[in-house]
């Protein structure tokens, strides 16, 4: 498995993370990850050889639903729960930044 | 006012007992029993007490004791009352008042409670993200809940996301444990089980991820269930981690637990993970005995990191057992020592995926930009601010073992993993244990705190737990007997775990030790 976390890379994964992180946190969480990085090393103990992965623990399938129309929550409410709307939008800021098109 | 119960004479006998063999009670003195769920249903059905007066004594002791503990969230008294007032105008004109009518009972914070009219109390999963949400709908396990009669009376303190175990990740600061003011009472589903440890009322709702149901029990001398993955709907359970999440119940005893599960279990076509399963009466086989039945006793679970009082208490739960005619063996789960290590990448995995859904838009809270700052700095400085840091570290270990280049390394090896796990049991399983009996976490109630600022220490309190998620099994905590830390007397919980859906027998296996050792019957109320 990889080495555990170096500054650059807490500030990566913060970014694909979208946090904002402070510099002054970077180093902080590097440690704490790492920590629970080094620790999970010891799966690497284990022979997994041929092993399946289970992502579901009773191994279900997706289940498909017939496709009818049924009751819905009106927009009215989503608008009421977004915290900057103009109903019927929501407001969002610019979503390319200066270097955009 | 005492109700008349029906208790062993074990169970009785604990109520009696001097506090020199019994738990030091300094937040309260020994107290008469609190109705179960079970009494106060038929109580009030019976019109010995009515609703609006159990709810009244709920709200009461809510309002006294949580300056304190820091217990609730939020109360409903208006609506409460006035769900307690329709079971009462039921309960008059013939009609039945339901399996849980007019029993209080308390919601995890996770749990959306509400409507279109956004007009219900908030939901606000122990989070500042989520400090103002108001949910427009109900989960399905309330709404069951309500359907049988049952009157919410509020929303209880958690780690936030259901992420920690102990409370403390809260931003809404931690709850304590009614045994100890100063130490936690496990989490994350902190809140529900101090409600029910503190006498206020006699069931609530928790959800389990790695042990945030069955972990709280024990540290609070409680009874707590996670059911088979797929038994109770997770719709409207804010989403942590969606293969591991399910909710189940606090109560005092195993009989309202099994009355609970009646209430919350079945299919829901708004849970695609929920299971098909013909209806069951859970509580009817519980005074049937253990006679010839095998109890498994993992290897793993004789730890030299447990606490005395922790083996002490397995010890004797074996010897109840043989003692009535069960057989107890030693089974090997040879992936435990692994486990917390798959989980710790599981569980973020799924969490850092299922929380990208807060982004300071739709709803939630919504950080002020700087002049030309753009969308992608709304996302980020939306989530910093409104996410603790317990949050933030699972989303970016999560994103971490999810990146390119990491995913096969991290997360698939984790997966194959948890396959090894669920064959452990499996294995124990075919071997002919009918349950396996271990503890539910190594230590009893450990000082707030004392593992704030180390994450893999809180993380290997789950070592008990997380193997019993990831395989997907019921497992239930029930108080497994006291243990002195530091002078002071704390209780430990027992865990049994059985095969997937075989909630009936297990909940059997459970009530023939809470009868024969009473624990449960000391409350730490005041």
């Amino acid at each position: 498995m990889p080495d555990a976390l170096p500054p650059d890379a807490v500030r990566k994964v913060a970014r694909l993370s979208r946090l904002a992180l402070a510099e002054e946190q970077v180093a902080r969480y590097g440690e704490q990850l790492s920590a629970v990085l080094g620790y999970v090393e010891r799966l690497r103990e284990l022979d997994l050889e041929g092993v399946e992965p289970m992502s579901n623990p009773l191994d279900e399938t997706n289940r498909l639903d017939a496709d009818t129309p049924g009751g819905t929550i009106p927009g009215a409410t989503f608008m009421r729960m977004a915290p900057e709307a103009l109903p019927p939008f929501l407001k969002v800021p610019k979503v390319l930044g200066d270097g955009g098109a | 006012m005492i109700l008349a119960a029906a208790r062993s004479d074990k169970e009785r006998a604990a109520f009696v007992c001097s506090p020199a063999d019994g738990p030091q009670l300094r937040f309260g003195d020994m107290h008469p029993p609190l109705p179960t769920v079970t009494e106060l249903r038929d109580a009030i059905s019976h019109k010995r007490m009515s609703a609006v007066e159990a709810t009244r004594e709920a709200l009461d002791r809510a309002t006294a004791i949580n300056p304190r503990l820091n217990i609730f969230l939020e109360l409903f008294p208006d609506r409460a009352i006035e769900q307690a007032r329709a079971v009462d105008r039921a309960i008059a004109g013939g009609q039945p008042a339901g399996p849980l009518g007019g029993v209080p009972i308390a919601l995890k914070d996770n749990m959306c409670l509400g409507s279109p009219a956004l007009d219900y109390g908030k939901t606000t999963c122990g989070s500042k993200i989520l400090a103002e949400y108001r949910s427009p709908y109900t989960c399905t396990a309330a709404a069951r809940l309500m359907e049988a009669g049952a009157v919410i009376i509020g929303k209880c303190n958690m780690d936030e996301f259901a992420m920690g175990s102990s409370g403390e990740h809260s931003a809404f600061g931690p709850t304590r444990n009614p045994w100890d003011p100063e130490r936690v009472p496990g989490g994350s589903s902190s809140g529900s089980a101090a409600a029910v440890a503190a006498g206020i009322v006699p069931a609530s709702l928790g959800s389990d991820t790695g042990g945030s149901i069955r972990q709280p029990a024990g540290l609070c001398n409680i009874v707590g269930m996670k059911p088979t993955y797929g038994r109770v709907s997770r719709y409207g359970l804010v989403a942590f981690a969606s293969s591991l999440d399910q909710i189940g119940p606090f109560t005092r005893t195993v009989a309202d637990c099994a009355a609970m599960l009646n209430v919350l279990c079945g299919h829901d076509p708004h849970d695609s993970t929920s299971a098909q399963r013909p209806p069951e009466d859970f509580g009817a086989e519980l005074e049937r005995g253990v006679e010839g039945l095998t109890i498994g006793v993992p290897r793993q679970a004789k730890s030299e990191a447990n606490h005395p009082s922790v083996a002490g208490a397995v010890e004797r739960a074996v010897k109840v057992y043989e003692g009535l005619g069960a057989r107890a063996v030693e089974v090997d789960l040879p992936h435990t020592p692994h486990g917390i290590a798959a989980y710790y990448i599981i569980n973020p995995a799924e969490a850092s995926s299922n929380l990208a859904r807060f982004d300071g838009i739709r709803y939630g809270h919504r950080a002020k930009l700087a002049p030309r700052e753009d969308l992608e700095d709304l996302y980020s400085k939306s989530r910093a601010e409104g996410f603790g840091r317990e949050v933030q570290r699972r989303i970016m270990l999560g994103t971490h073992v999810l990146s390119s280049g990491y995913y096969d390394a991290y997360y698939t090896t984790a997966l194959k993993v948890r396959r090894k796990i669920k064959g452990d049991y499996d294995a124990a399983f075919e071997q002919g244990c009918h349950a396996l009996l271990m503890p539910s976490s190594p230590t009893p109630a450990f000082k707030i705190g004392e593992k704030m600022n180390d994450p893999l220490a809180m993380y290997l309190e789950d070592v008990y737990t997380v193997g019993v998620n990831l395989a997907g099994l019921p497992g239930i905590v029930i108080p497994g007997g006291f243990g002195t830390v530091d002078g002071r007397e704390l209780p430990v919980g027992m865990q049994l775990v059985g095969p997937a859906f075989d909630e009936s027998r297990l909940l059997r296996i459970a009530r023939m030790l809470e009868r024969e050792t009473g624990f449960g019957a000391r409350m730490a109320v005041g």
